[in-house]
């Protein structure tokens, strides 16, 4: 070999190698294999990469509100407006009845949880598609990717909220301790938004129509779940009745806005939902674990 | 000693799956209407999925502290292999074991937002090469020091000159501190400066004990820095040997494969807009084939099947060690440079005197278009320099131990004679 390549510091090569740096555990060891199906969720996996979901989700809410000019309010604007317009046409004009609960109020406290949902479901859809260039160049849990998704549509929520019980006493309507109970149907609202996300994300790599069903799906789920907008008269048919119950998000939308405004909570259909939510959540995640190694190959 | 990394046997197939107008991905219709027509489907005579495997039957072992180059020509597979070892796609067949934490250095700002500052990306991007918060805040002032951008970071990294962009970028990548290092061809992007500090962080790295897998076609840089490369070719291992012998036989296929014409070569890169279809080089104005003549004109013309807008022709000329002499880009323009009325498919490049030393050289070409890749050849030609008098003066006898001449002047003592 000539001298004339890049200088070559001989020192260098006659140092003998130093013994492999000390790390703060025993390294540990991976092994690479073909993919096999069905595979569990990885939660140890989830738990040492917790750290990079909050960051992700954290560079989520900071660029939506970057440059904005209304920065977090946009997050209570949504639910406002809405809340606005259902006064007008669902209350006014069409009378449906809030029960004994202000109607705005009501509204607001049912589209509260209902935007978290579908802001959660739209994001979560479209997040894996979104992060390509993650997932082509390094490795993480893919999972993050809609879960951190998710956890920032719950920024949102939770600013919502606030404005929510600050809003209450203008109504003279105040919090009881059914509140504490409110934390417990969002987190069962959580699953079914992590279940859906998640598989909706999955979904839209191999089958990219999905990037145009998630916006329908979300629009057709609202008017699906009428306890967003009115309170049921309780005289359905059974029919009525068993499809009401079969969209997990009627009861518990309905459960969320007696947590808060105080009210009836029928914990029967709650559990029924809750049991829907578990298994929406374990279905969601199983098949995104199934598809995840395909999507650095496909996407 | 158990081997940091051990390759058994591993294989990636690539199922090319084709949507109806030909897209890589399908449709929920398309699966559906399949799905719908099964029953009624005469069976198939051949499958229209093309596989391709980009890895067959791959297997060595790299032991804890052994630097290993990679090397191969253009869809050898060694990008796969990385992205197999760095878990982002799963192998077909085989299996791989790794001893300690990987970090992979497959694309420089990996997750970097324009619009979150440079201390903001410092967190991102390290939590997503696998570093915890507190290991970020250990080394977060090395980081910036590396970088050199103490004063930039709370501005939002799109304001960011690329120099800057990518300093960072690699400054985060290069305080990991796995036990094992995969890098590909990062050290490709930025300017000289830069580059030379990878290179140290690298042998810094190395130095320290770390299992280094480096995939790049820099064969100096290789040279310099691994003790072993081994060697792929269209998805196999052809050879793995100390890092000199491998580099020879690569520089030997190369050779063989410009054997092949231009227009037939398949190993190339790029989007394919434009395409070389033939390259010649010949001596003198009006070209004649040939050695070349040192410190005679010489005439480079290359052949595209297809001008596309904005066409830039880069080509290099590389000794036979693999040391790049120079490089000629088409859109560094002069006013000598002449549109040609009658060419439409045809750049030539007229180096009048060629002052490059006698010996072997290759020529590796590139075609951009809208700044973007079209096509890429290694060794699109080769051509051999003969003495002769450059610049009315005759060269040095001895080979070897220059490159090429440089035009000067004398001004010697009236006596010397």
């Amino acid at each position: 070999m000539s001298g004339e390549l890049t200088v070559v510091e001989s020192k260098e090569e006659t140092l003998p190698r130093a013994e492999p740096a000390v790390s703060d555990a025993v390294p540990a060891e991976t092994v690479i294999e073909p993919p096999c199906g069905w595979q569990f969720l990885n939660v140890r996996e989830l738990w040492r990469f917790r750290e990079l979901i909050f960051f992700l989700a954290w560079r989520d809410v900071k660029v939506r509100y970057k440059q904005t000019l209304l920065g977090a309010a946009w997050a209570v604007l949504q639910p406002a407006l809405m809340m606005v317009v259902f006064t007008i046409f669902f209350s006014r004009m069409a009378g449906l009845s809030s029960g004994d609960v202000p109607y705005p109020l009501f509204a607001f406290a049912g589209l509260l949880p209902w935007t978290f949902f579908a802001t959660a479901l739209t994001n979560g859809g479209n997040s894996v598609i979104g992060s390509e260039r993650l997932i082509t160049k390094i490795y993480f849990p893919r999972l993050a990717i809609p879960f951190a998704s998710v956890g920032a549509a719950t920024v949102d929520f939770a600013i919502a909220f606030a404005i929510l019980l600050l809003l209450m006493p203008f109504w003279d309507v105040w919090p009881t301790a059914k509140l504490l109970l409110a934390p417990v149907i969002f987190f069962l609202i959580l699953l079914v938004a992590l279940g859906m996300g998640t598989l909706l994300a999955a979904l839209n790599v191999n089958y990219r129509d999905f990037r145009y069903v998630i916006p329908f799906l979300v629009q057709l789920g609202m008017f699906a779940t009428p306890t967003v907008y009115m309170q049921p008269r309780g005289d359905e048919t059974d029919l009525r009745a068993l499809l009401m119950m079969a969209n997990p998000m009627t009861s518990l939308i309905s459960a969320f806005r007696s947590a808060v405004l105080g009210g009836h909570i029928s914990w029967d259909s709650v559990g029924i939902s809750a049991v829907m939510a578990a298994l929406l959540f374990l279905a969601g995640c199983l098949y995104f674990r199934r598809v995840e190694d395909s999507f650095a190959d496909n996407i | 000693m158990t081997a940091a990394i051990r390759i058994e046997k591993l294989g990636k197939r690539y199922q090319v799956k084709q949507g109806e107008e030909g897209s890589s991905y399908r449709t929920l219709r398309e699966s559906l209407s399949d799905w719908v027509r099964a029953p009624f489907r005469r069976p198939r005579k051949k499958n229209n999925q093309a596989p391709f495997w980009a890895l067959q039957d791959v297997s060595f072992e790299v032991q804890p502290g052994e630097v290993v180059g990679i090397i191969g020509h253009n869809g050898a597979g060694k990008s796969t292999l990385l992205k197999i070892l760095s878990r982002i796609t799963k192998p077909t067949q085989g299996r791989v074991h790794l001893k300690g934490r990987v970090g992979s250095l497959l694309e420089v700002g990996t997750g970097f937002h324009p619009e979150l500052t440079g201390r903001e990306n410092i967190y991102l991007n390290g939590s997503i090469l696998g570093m915890s918060r507190k290991e970020i805040e250990r080394r977060f002032d090395e980081i910036v020091a590396f970088a050199e951008v103490e004063k930039f970071l709370d501005t939002p990294v799109k304001r960011y000159s690329s120099g800057m962009y990518v300093r960072l970028a690699f400054a985060v990548a290069a305080h990991l501190e796995p036990e094992i290092l995969l890098v590909d061809e990062v050290l490709a992007v930025g300017d000289v400066a830069f580059q030379n500090k990878c290179l140290g962080k690298m042998r810094q790295v190395g130095g320290e004990g770390r299992t280094i897998l480096f995939v790049s076609h820099n064969l100096p840089a290789l040279q310099v820095l691994c003790d072993r490369a081994v060697l792929f070719a269209r998805g196999r291992v052809v050879a793995d040997a100390p890092v000199a012998e491998t580099v020879g036989m690569y520089l030997r296929s190369v050779e063989e494969r410009a054997q092949v014409e231009v227009s037939q070569r398949t190993d190339r890169a790029g989007a394919g807009r434009s395409r070389l279809m033939r390259l010649e080089v010949h001596n003198g104005e009006d070209g004649c084939s040939g050695p070349l003549q040192m410190g005679g004109p010489c005439r480079f013309t290359f052949h595209v099947d297809r001008l596309a807008p904005g066409l830039m022709c880069v080509f290099n000329i590389v000794d036979e060690f693999g040391q790049g002499v120079t490089k000629i880009n088409s859109n560094y323009r002069s006013q000598e440079d002449f549109m040609d009325p009658e060419s439409n498919s045809r750049l030539v490049c007229i180096i009048d005197p060629l002052l490059l030393a006698p010996g072997r050289y290759r020529v590796d070409v590139g075609l951009y278009a809208s700044r973007e890749l079209q096509d890429q050849i290694e060794g699109a030609a080769f051509f051999e320099v003969i003495r002769g008098v450059a610049c009315g003066r005759e060269a040095p006898r001895s080979r070897g131990d220059w490159k090429f001449v440089l035009p000067h002047r004398w001004i010697l003592p009236h006596d010397l004679g």
